[in-house]
């Protein structure tokens, strides 16, 4: 709803009025200029500037920072880790995205209870942030200008890959939508939204490249969990767990999909 | 570097490459099982999206063990057939309703998500897809176009009761299409069904003009 509000605006402060092809393309045009405009300043770093504040501040009944969290590069290497994420870490003997590894870290270092470290993984509203996304958004920041390097070299990694890309093509629901029937295909549109083909390496590396973000219709930080929950709401799913063994497998195929691309995020979205 | 990525897809998809995995994963239907089984305790319901949504169909299933590779002729007829049988006619054998409601259907895009409820109005969200009238610019591309619809195929009682069919039960007509099955999946009402017809079919509709 706020997004076609949001294109009725644009399309109203444009001076477009109906003649359709031509219309149509100026409204493309004028929605690229908005977009490249954002991204002169981007409240992200409000998020990212909190996170790290959280990352090096003493928390939990254990009063501990996680600066000796290891998020795959080592304890407390953070330049760089997100671009090679998700990844197998044998002290969980598990894959883990981002968003996993911090809740093992707040809960294994700072000694919180699994409840307290998910609780509002998804910020509401000033009075309801969420410590994920702006842990996430500093995270996320250090591998601004890195390429994606995302394993696939221990078998737990394999298994997770090929479980994300089965996902992806898992059609269910009183729609039968799946994660390709919106992003299998070149050049293809929802309304004006251009939509990219996830299963190449030009449209992953484009899509997954550019979460998190700050979205200016919602005034919050969104993470790459953030967007994949909310495509399965349009999809007509159940709520995906945050944290959940779906949301990380389809986050291996995706961001090793992506891999050879250099890291953006956090970027600004409409 | 495309290569590079299509061998460790390969090693790690198990399937359409040697076969088996290193990590011995087992077969392909192997793992398409295991992804189901792994999506079921991944999700919780909310609001009005239950778990049963993730329960598959026999076209849901088929449709996604072939979604890269099209199914195979003896498969695509047998969900097409099952599909055909699907669809039911209007009660009372009429297919228009009112175009100017069924352009409001096409507009809406709300309905059966987690964020609705059962008394959120059910849109059929065409343009999101289609192009339809030429005065809504903002339309997808994922479906063909459909402007002048009825115009391009003629006004006959057999064309109008081919969009009934269509929209009421795409994989009737083309097996495994990314339209959801507005009729047979109970989407959208018979009224709206009808009125999403006339948007089609009336020659008095904008997308006939």
């Amino acid at each position: 709803m706020r997004t076609r509000a949001l294109y009725a605006g644009l399309l109203a402060a444009a001076g477009i009025v109906a003649a359709p092809q031509a219309a149509a393309q100026d409204a493309v045009k004028e929605i690229e200029k908005y977009r490249e405009a954002l991204q002169d300043g981007n409240p992200a770093e409000l998020w990212e500037a909190r996170g790290e504040d959280l990352w090096k501040r003493p928390a939990g009944p254990r009063k501990v920072s996680l600066e000796k969290c290891d998020l795959g590069l080592g304890p407390g290497v953070v330049k760089g880790a997100y671009a090679q994420l998700p990844r197998y870490f044998a002290d969980a003997d598990r894959v883990m995205d981002l968003e996993t590894r911090l809740v093992h870290c707040r809960m294994t270092l700072q000694g919180l209870t699994r409840e307290e470290a998910t609780k509002q993984p998804f910020g509401a509203g000033t009075d309801r942030k969420s410590d994920n996304d702006a842990l996430v958004a500093y995270v996320t920041a250090e591998s601004k200008g890195v390429k994606m390097n995302v394993p696939l070299a221990h078998p737990k990694e394999k298994e997770m890959y090929a479980l994300g890309e089965k996902m992806f093509y898992f059609r269910g629901g009183p729609y039968d939508f799946s994660c390709a029937t919106c992003h299998a295909a070149d050049n293809t549109r929802i309304r004006l939204q251009d939509l990219p083909n996830l299963t190449k390496p030009a449209g992953a590396q484009l899509a997954y490249t550019g979460w998190p973000a700050y979205r200016v219709s919602q005034g919050e930080l969104r993470t790459f969990q953030w967007r994949l929950n909310d495509c399965f709401r349009q999809q007509r799913f159940p709520e995906l767990a945050f944290t959940s063994d779906a949301s990380i497998a389809l986050t291996s195929f995706l961001a090793r999909n992506a891999n050879g691309a250099e890291f953006k995020a956090p970027t600004i979205k409409r | 570097m495309h290569k590079t990525l299509f061998a460790a897809a390969c090693a790690a998809a198990l399937a359409g490459c040697a076969g088996t995995s290193p990590s011995g994963g087992g077969s392909d239907a192997a793992v398409r099982a295991k992804a189901v089984d792994v999506m079921k305790a991944s999700f919780k319901e909310r609001g009005i999206a239950k778990l049963d949504r993730l329960i598959q169909d026999e076209t849901q299933a088929l449709c996604s063990q072939y979604a890269t590779t099209a199914p195979p002729k003896d498969v695509a007829a047998r969900i097409e057939k099952a599909n055909m049988a699907l669809i039911k006619p209007p009660a009372d054998g009429q297919y228009l309703g009112d175009w100017k409601r069924g352009e409001q259907v096409a507009q809406r895009g709300t309905g059966f998500q987690y964020s609705d409820t059962e008394k959120t109005p059910v849109g059929g969200n065409c343009y999101a897809c289609h192009q339809l009238s030429k005065q809504e610019i903002s339309y997808g591309t994922i479906g063909p176009s459909l402007y002048n619809f009825g115009k391009l195929r003629g006004f006959t009682p057999e064309m109008q009761k081919y969009a009934w069919g269509k929209v009421y039960n795409a994989h009737a007509y083309a097996a495994c299409s990314n339209m959801p099955r507005f009729g047979a999946q109970g989407i959208l009402s018979e009224q709206q069904l009808k009125d999403v017809v006339a948007l089609l079919m009336d020659p008095k509709s904008p997308v006939n003009q």
